[in-house]
């Protein structure tokens, strides 16, 4: 047992809604008890989306669990196949529903549904939410990547990458996309998938026809990248692209592996951000004593951009994933 | 979740369609959020899993600056697979946060749906630890969870498990039951006094420490609609509860005071004198709002227990239409006034599928949905005007002074959509 008074993640099954949310035409069907539909709220208030997340919870309750919550389960499913006609389903179970071991993943393949369904194994009592998402997503991939569709030949046209990480309920995930892409297109790159955010089963099926990928966020989107380069041989860019120096060693990789020249762009200068910096009303920044804490990503990047990019003193860096804690 | 709709007969008030499916509806962790809040020399700490942390967090608005009076003993697989013995964890957890904390005078410890299901008897635990903590701490516990408690029943099962360690008095006394904003409290208080009521308890009270004493002499007055486990503990100390309206609105909060003053023997003329003053000043101020609300229609889904008395007073008080009102549990004898004051033929629901209940909102297009947040937003973006329930659990809405307030949580949205040219 762990005495928490605040927690930085919530439990894995929060994590496989948050790329269930981001997706379309994917149903979460979740075997859990009455009240962890409070999950909803982060992305209906927290995120503010227009829709609710799509989740099919079992909801059972204590006089369900002398009789069949396996049957209570198994009717959710027909139920919300029937109802929301989903493309792809993931099934699971959340922390109270491990415990009653009622086996989704069995019960579910002897339903032998019409759509492809996906079991997750999330263990609640040892891992967390970015885990979760990770772990969704490369089961997804895993399930629904198309090992038939590879690279075409690259003569004629237009590098073209896969865009893995961003989710529902990520920190400006949204804009990251919006931002990225605007910015592989000035390089001369298009991109084939954005996943898990806005893609359907149809585009997770065609992600090997992507010459590599670019991990926005490892935390959600490193296992699923680790897969596509066993399956498909697609190299992966790791650099995350904040602050001006990262950004130009993002460019420059991206470049070289998409064959394309980074020099021209790269003299255009990317930001003000410099100049901002040498400007002498700047000079009050130097030395600040900064003490970062955050997800691996961002707490890695904002520590590069405060101590080589502000002139701050980084005194102390921290995340809450321990997964990327070196 | 295929469950048949089946319309129960009721014999005082029309049929109650019962469901049973996904039910969107909080636990009754969520209660943590505000009694932690009021009982001040209080703890709660929740034996659960992540998930019971985030929710809570999640649940609380998010923003906690200074440290809270809850947390959570996270259960980790060390303890259900038995290498750890989860009684010995508990017990180090405890003396842990009592060291750090040694302003805690009173503990709950907290069930949780994990808990409940590996069977970790918090009753036992909270009687060990608290002969090792006494005098300093007391040691309580309940059940937030889940399976077996839907929102505001982990306030009525926390404040059950009060009532044992209240003392034994044969003092006549009037207990106000269930928790209510500060501001309503004192208000309440005021006016029992000028009623001529004088020996005047709460459950819960600000302090632990300070709860009222009970016998076969205490009368109590249920504040809140969903105290069932609660008005049952009590009798079975002895007390008799006084059967009324709850207290919102001018009819509900009349009735409701005015079944005390009958109970303690008040002549019924000095209490017409006494809220006089207050009816006529709620009665203007619900006039306000009265134009706006009048010939709207309105639709419960189920959340807090507050339906139905909520439901009671925008159609007697403010002429709204009652689509459906939903409630998560009808507790029939707490609720017989209630149930009778209700227009005639009103539809109740009791239980939940939500996605049938959503059918129904969509094919009615109510000019006003009460539901939980996580069905507002995605209803305001069909086009359909809703009011967020969770804020009439948290807001002064109880008694004379609040009653326009009250309207005005319903008037807003529909303002709020007339004025808005985005």
């Amino acid at each position: 047992m762990q005495l928490s008074v605040w927690t930085y993640e919530g439990p894995p099954h929060v994590g496989a809604m948050r790329v269930a949310t981001a997706m379309e035409g994917v149903h979460y069907l979740l075997h859990a008890p009455q009240g962890d539909t409070y999950a909803d709220l982060l992305f209906t208030m927290i995120e503010r989306r227009g829709k609710r997340p799509p989740v099919t919870y079992t909801t059972f309750q204590a006089r369900d669990l002398g009789k069949d919550t396996s049957e209570l389960f198994q009717t959710a499913a027909r139920d919300a196949i029937a109802r929301f006609n989903p493309d792809a389903m993931i099934v699971g179970a959340s922390c109270t529903a491990e415990l009653i071991q009622d086996d989704p993943a069995g019960l579910i393949e002897k339903m032998g549904l019409p759509i492809p369904v996906i079991p997750l194994e999330l263990p609640s009592y040892s891992r967390k939410e970015h885990w979760g998402a990770a772990e969704t997503f490369y089961q997804i991939v895993r399930a629904l990547a198309d090992k038939d569709r590879r690279v075409t030949d690259k003569a004629g046209r237009r590098p073209l990458v896969n865009l893995l990480g961003p989710t529902a309920l990520g920190f400006r995930h949204r804009d990251d996309v919006a931002e990225i892409t605007s910015l592989l297109a000035k390089l001369g790159i298009d991109i084939n998938v954005v996943a898990p955010l806005g893609a359907r089963a149809a585009d997770i099926a065609r992600l090997g026809e992507a010459d590599f990928n670019i991990v926005l966020y490892p935390e959600t989107g490193d296992l699923a990248a680790d897969y596509l380069k066993r399956t498909f041989g697609q190299p992966a860019v790791r650099t995350i692209p904040i602050g001006v120096g990262a950004t130009q060693d993002f460019i420059r990789e991206v470049a070289a592996l998409a064959g394309v020249d980074p020099e021209p762009m790269l003299a255009e200068g990317l930001s003000r951000l410099s100049w901002w910096s040498r400007s002498i009303d700047s000079n009050y920044l130097t030395g600040k004593r900064v003490f970062i804490f955050g997800d691996a990503t961002h707490a890695v990047a904002a520590a590069r951009v405060a101590s080589e990019e502000l002139g701050f003193k980084v005194v102390g860096l921290g995340c809450y994933s321990r997964e990327y804690a070196r | 979740m295929n469950a048949p709709l089946i319309p129960a007969a009721l014999s005082d008030c029309a049929p109650v369609l019962k469901e049973r499916g996904q039910r969107e509806v909080f636990c009754g962790l969520t209660g943590i959020i505000w009694l932690h809040r009021k009982m001040q020399d209080a703890f709660f700490l929740v034996v659960g899993s992540r998930t019971c942390a985030h929710l809570l967090q999640s649940a609380a608005g998010v923003m906690i600056f200074a440290e809270p009076r809850f947390a959570t003993a996270i259960m980790e697989e060390r303890d259900l697979a038995g290498l750890a013995d989860a009684n010995e964890e508990l017990v180090r957890i405890v003396d842990q946060l009592l060291a750090r904390r040694p302003e805690i005078k009173s503990l709950f410890l907290v069930g949780s749906c994990p808990s409940e299901v590996i069977k970790l008897d918090l009753a036992k635990a909270a009687q060990r630890l608290g002969a090792k903590h006494a005098p300093q701490v007391r040691i309580l516990n309940y059940s937030g969870s889940g399976i077996e408690t839907t929102f505001t029943e982990g306030e009525d099962a926390c404040l059950a498990s009060l009532v044992p360690v209240m003392l034994e008095s044969d003092a006549r006394n009037l207990l106000i039951v269930g928790s209510l904003p500060d501001i309503v409290e004192d208000q309440f208080r005021r006016l029992f006094a000028e009623l001529g009521i004088r020996n005047v308890g709460l459950l819960p009270e600000r302090a632990v420490a300070e709860l009222p004493g009970v016998g076969p002499n205490t009368r109590f007055l249920l504040a809140q609609p969903f105290l069932g486990a609660t008005g049952a503990a009590l009798e079975a100390r002895g007390a008799v509860r006084i059967d009324a309206l709850f207290p919102f609105g001018v009819e509900g909060t009349t009735d409701w005071l005015c079944a005390a003053a009958d109970a303690f023997g008040i002549d019924q003329a000095h209490v017409d004198a006494v809220l006089r003053p207050y009816r006529e000043r709620a009665s203007t101020a619900l006039a306000h709002h009265r134009e706006r609300l009048s010939g709207r229609s309105i639709f419960f889904m189920p959340d807090s227990q507050l339906e139905v008395p909520l439901a009671r007073f925008l159609a007697n008080e403010l002429g709204m239409n009652l689509i459906e009102v939903g409630t998560p549990y009808l507790h029939r004898q707490h609720m017989a006034q209630e149930l009778a004051a209700l227009p005639a033929g009103t539809m109740l629901s009791e239980g939940q599928d939500v996605d049938r209940q959503l059918d129904r909102v969509r094919e009615a297009r109510p000019d006003l949905t009460v539901c939980g947040l996580g069905l507002a937003n995605p209803l305001e973006a069909e086009g359909l005007s809703t009011k967020w329930a969770i804020e009439l659990v948290f807001s002064p809405i109880h008694g004379f002074d609040q009653a326009g307030d009250l309207a005005e949580l319903f008037a807003r949205p529909l303002r709020r959509r007339d004025v808005l040219r985005v």
